[in-house]
């Protein structure tokens, strides 16, 4: 569905990413994960095509993103970024249906899909009429969601969503976006910073560092069999509470 | 037909607007155009021509007060006035000043090339006059211009024509070798009231000035004899022979009909008295060539609503053009910033050009009257509008444009549906401040002859007449007001409930 083929970017001086080639794993959930700088962001809207890489290509669904009709292909892509990047203009609502009001679509299927979007997101109907300014982090983030399905996307691209939320709000919806993902059984590529979150969301872990990819695989390889010691150090630079009250205490 | 011909051949930029300026002869009866200068000697020229060319069957259009020499000669040559009294000093300092003449045969022939033919002399020579107040120049002990270089502290204000002519302030200085620093340029009606007040000592005064008497002025004799004679003329178009042969012979009449005490007499009543200078044109005309002719004078209501009108149109037409040009230039410029630099630039450069000249320009274009000063307008409305449409979209955080992008949405749903209303704000504040400059700005557009509360203005500085001021002046304020109050209530329905809500629910 999507592929990675020597795709490579840089700013400038500075490379970004690669050159790398990376096939993601159909009705998975692919986390990439790696320090601040490492180009996951850089890999993840390269794959939306809001960056064109400079060598290699981005195919979908057997096609270059380069030759393809953007507009159309991101259509069957759904995005969801830091803060929701929510149209502040617009209602929640309006904000969901948009580009479903764009394409034309009948009032009926559009308000069916909504209910069954907002169910699914747990997200409060009544609360479809406001403004993204009157929603709180975690609430536009589930509009935000639900903005990326409302067209069912093939795809789900999700670029540090909980980035930007309390710890609590965070935990709760770390649980429920796994079980979104199951339910929706697609095709998921999420970048995320935290270990914690990658290995209870992700099916397939994406280790980067320095624009290349260090491991692929499950949690369980990266902790036992780390490719090399930045794996190791990585994979337990994040100390979870029970661990700092053993080692001190 | 002349008139009536001449529009199409202006071409398409001019496009609607010029429909209005273009009159067309009703009943047979040629339709000739008179121009005056803005003071009021000319203002009372312009009257008793156009009385003349009345009684010598002729449709009669005053445009008075109009700017200056330039829009005078300007507007001639367009055509889009017949006939006006200028000075023969003035011909050959300003009009011809490009070329060598000296005599009125030379000056004559060399006007012909231009297709404008003067008359005879009127029979007053109306030249530049300094003078100063009599109890200030009978303590210093002057009595000629050669006494002032004695008294390098005195402080001059001369017109602003004054500055700059061939046989102004530059010449007379070297000439007298005055040694005087402190010079300002100022209107003449504004320099008697200055003199008055004492914020200055030396003034130009024109020779049948009515203020000299009233003010107490001393004129200084011209005892170098620097300037050129005055001598009142009249310019008219060579066509005017053809087309009014009546009106050419009835306005000829002229010659030799005013001497300069009934010069002076015909400004006291207009200017002192604030006689109606058609009513003074009317007893000009009845006295010497026993025409009657019927003063329709109007009245202050009628006044204020033509001006009203004259004036919202000016703004409207201006600025609904400038907004439908300026926020797609805007558009363009956040989209293309290399070409957005060099549209930026344009319409900044554009904003500089003082406004007069740029009637100026615009005379042979679109003529005078509303036309050009609309389009004036239009050009100094479009910075406001094309920089907060620049701004604006500029400044719509990259995470939108990704997530509008992400959605799917073509470029130019993105620009309707998440740019554009996201910029509505700054669109708007710039539309708000275009229309607030507008409004003041078309007083000025009176220069060129187009109605709108610049007029009562422009009459009230000419007669000194403080309540004529504000009757343009409060009136102008009023409405830059009532615009900026519309344009905020527009903000309510235009700039979407989202992007005002402040804090969260």
């Amino acid at each position: 569905m999507l592929e990675l083929e020597e795709v490579s970017k840089r700013f400038g001086d500075q490379v970004a990413v690669g050159p790398l080639s990376l096939k993601i794993a159909q009705a998975e959930t692919t986390v990439l994960i790696g320090p601040s700088g490492c180009g996951k962001s850089t890999l993840i809207r390269l794959m939306i095509g809001l960056l064109a890489p400079d060598t290699g290509s981005v195919i979908f669904d057997g096609e270059s993103l380069a030759v393809a009709d953007l507009p159309t292909v991101r259509r069957r892509m759904g995005y969801v970024i830091q803060e929701g990047g929510l149209f502040p203009h617009l209602t929640a609502r309006r904000n969901v249906t948009l580009m479903a009001r764009h394409l034309g679509w009948d009032p009926g299927r559009i308000e069916s899909r909504v209910a069954e979007l907002a169910t699914l997101t747990h997200f409060p109907l009544d609360a479809l009429e406001r403004y993204p300014v009157q929603l709180s982090g975690g609430q536009r983030q589930r509009v935000s969601l639900m903005r990326a399905l409302m067209l069912d996307p093939e795809i789900l691209l999700l670029d540090e969503p909980l980035g930007a939320l309390d710890p609590m709000i965070r935990a709760e919806l770390q649980g429920e976006l796994r079980e979104i993902f199951r339910a929706l059984n697609k095709t998921v590529i999420l970048v995320t910073h935290d270990m914690g979150e990658a290995g209870y969301i992700g099916d397939t872990i994406v280790l980067m560092r320095e624009g290349r990819i260090v491991q692929q695989g499950g949690l369980r390889d990266l902790v036992e069999t780390p490719a090399e010691d930045f794996v190791h150090r990585f994979v337990h630079a994040q100390r979870g509470a029970r661990e700092i009250l053993g080692g001190g205490g | 037909m002349r008139r009536a011909l001449q529009c199409p051949a202006r071409g398409a930029l001019v496009g609607l607007l010029a429909v209005a300026a273009c009159s067309t002869p009703i009943d047979g009866r040629p339709v000739v155009v008179v121009g005056s200068k803005a003071f009021t000697e000319a203002v009372v020229l312009g009257e008793v021509i156009a009385q003349l060319a009345e009684h010598a069957g002729a449709d009669a259009d005053h445009r008075r007060q109009l700017g200056g020499t330039r829009i005078l000669w300007e507007a001639l040559l367009a055509g889009e006035i017949d006939v006006y009294a200028e000075y023969t000093g003035t011909i050959v300092e300003e009009i011809l000043a490009a070329t060598d003449v000296a005599g009125d045969d030379q000056v004559g022939r060399e006007l012909e090339r231009h297709g404008v033919r003067m008359s005879g002399h009127l029979g007053f020579n109306n030249t530049y006059v300094i003078g100063m107040l009599e109890d200030v120049a009978e303590e210093l002990e002057i009595r000629t211009v050669s006494d002032l270089a004695a008294h390098p502290a005195l402080r001059f204000g001369f017109s602003n024509e004054f500055m700059d002519r061939g046989d102004g302030w530059p010449s007379l200085r070297t000439r007298y070798a005055l040694p005087q620093e402190n010079v300002r340029g100022l209107d003449h009606d504004l320099a008697y009231r200055s003199i008055e007040s004492r914020s200055i000592d030396v003034i130009d005064l024109y020779s049948t000035d009515a203020e000299i008497e009233f003010y107490g002025l001393r004129p200084l004799e011209d005892n170098l004899g620097h300037f050129p004679a005055y001598q009142a003329v009249l310019l008219f178009r060579d066509d005017l022979v053809e087309r009014a042969p009546a009106v050419v012979e009835a306005i000829l009449g002229l010659e030799g009909a005013i001497d300069e005490g009934e010069m002076v007499a015909m400004n006291a009543r207009a200017k002192l008295e604030l006689v109606p200078e058609s009513v003074v044109a009317a007893e000009f005309v009845e006295a010497r060539f026993g025409l009657q002719t019927e003063v329709v004078l109007e009245g202050l209501l009628d006044r204020f609503a033509r001006n009203l009108r004259g004036h919202l149109w000016l703004v409207s037409v201006s600025l609904l053009a400038a907004i439908i040009i300026a926020v797609p230039l805007g558009v363009v410029a956040a989209r293309l910033p290399r070409l957005g630099l060099g549209i930026l630039g344009v319409v900044g450069i554009v904003q500089t050009i003082p406004s007069l000249a740029l009637f100026v320009f615009m005379i042979p274009l679109l003529g005078i009257g509303a036309p050009p000063a609309i389009a004036a307008l239009f050009f100094y409305s479009l910075l406001p509008i094309v920089r907060n449409t620049h701004a604006g979209l500029m400044s719509i955080p990259a995470a939108y444009l990704d997530s509008a992008a992400a959605l799917g949405l073509t470029p130019a749903a993105r620009l309707r549906l998440v740019e554009l209303p996201m910029a509505s704000v700054s669109i708007l504040a710039g539309i708000k401040t275009s229309a607030v400059i507008n409004v003041g700005t078309a007083t000025l557009a009176a220069l060129i002859g187009a109605e709108g509360f610049g007029q009562p203005i422009l009459t009230g500085i000419r007669l000194a007449d403080e309540s004529l001021i504000m009757e343009g002046a409060v009136p102008a304020a009023l409405l830059a007001l009532a615009a900026q109050g519309c344009f905020e209530l527009a903000e309510r329905w235009l700039v979407p409930r989202g992007l005002r809500i402040e804090s969260g629910a």
